[in-house]
């Protein structure tokens, strides 16, 4: 599914993952670490897309098979040419940046945005988040953005 | 669920108590009213987390802020919060070491004026 890149909508995007997760039995346990997790992913590819593409949406993807509930939040803020260097890079790890490293947002905030740097908290702390929740973390950089694919451990689909 | 905001004054110091969902939709409310609460010479803070329900990084990015603020005046800022949920975004990201986090309103004022 694919949503207008509004902060608005990111309770909504995280509750329908939640409720998916459920439904393909992942264990109770695990779903405030899913709705954490595709909530912070969700709120970075917003943000994104609000200071570099407002007009396109952010596509998001649950899939269950395998035993695993897969979530994939991708962006198209690269599609923009000032946000290309600021993503993080292939080569390093996972591509879950340290505390401090760049992620899509430079330029002046948009109206509403919050601004990291006031808060004085690093602008990847969002990934690093997502990577200490997740069971499993991939982020890829790719031509339009950036991938965030997680996975947790399921069960029978419960529907 | 929304954000509800509400703030009163207990022994001197500002409490403000904070139920529902604190994201990137609702947090800029909650980072009004604190810079609303410094601008009128409120310095030592108390938030109340115990009804909130989710908090993310955009969240705590306003409670950093918070805290940066009235710090500029040697103000303070503490969190009373019990909910192991949100307690763990705390602890993944450090701020454990950053914030003064209690059991309850009363016990954050009396660890905050014992410092005094």
């Amino acid at each position: 599914m694919s949503f207008t890149p509004l902060p608005v909508h990111v309770r909504t995007a995280r509750l329908v993952a939640t409720a998916v997760a459920r439904r393909s039995g992942v264990q109770e346990a695990l779903l405030d670490e899913v709705r954490l997790a595709v909530g912070e992913a969700c709120s970075r590819a917003v943000e994104a897309h609000r200071a570099h593409c407002p007009a396109e949406p952010v596509r998001i993807e649950l899939t269950g098979a395998d035993g695993r509930f897969e979530v994939v939040v991708i962006d198209a803020a690269a599609r923009d040419d000032d946000c290309q260097g600021t993503v993080p890079g292939p080569g390093s790890g996972n591509g879950v940046p340290e505390p401090g490293t760049g992620l899509p947002g430079g330029g002046p905030p948009a109206e509403g945005r919050l601004d990291h740097q006031e808060a004085l908290l690093p602008q990847g702390l969002g990934l690093a988040v997502i990577a200490g929740l997740a069971d499993d973390v991939k982020i890829i950089r790719t031509a339009d953005g950036l991938s965030i694919r997680m996975s947790w451990p399921s069960g029978e689909y419960a529907g | 669920m929304d954000l509800k905001l509400d703030h009163h004054t207990k022994d001197g110091i500002e409490v403000v108590d904070v139920e529902g969902e604190i994201d990137v939709y609702t947090a800029p409310r909650l980072r009004e009213l604190l810079i609303e609460l410094v601008n009128n010479g409120h310095y030592q803070l108390v938030v109340n987390m115990e009804k909130v329900e989710f908090l993310d990084s955009t969240g705590l990015g306003v409670l950093v802020g918070g805290l940066k603020r009235v710090r500029a005046h040697d103000g303070s800022l503490d969190l009373v919060c019990t909910q192991e949920r949100i307690l763990k975004i705390f602890r993944i990201t450090g701020l454990t070491k950053v914030f003064g986090i209690h059991d309850t309103v009363d016990e954050a004022i009396t660890a905050r004026k014992s410092e005094k």
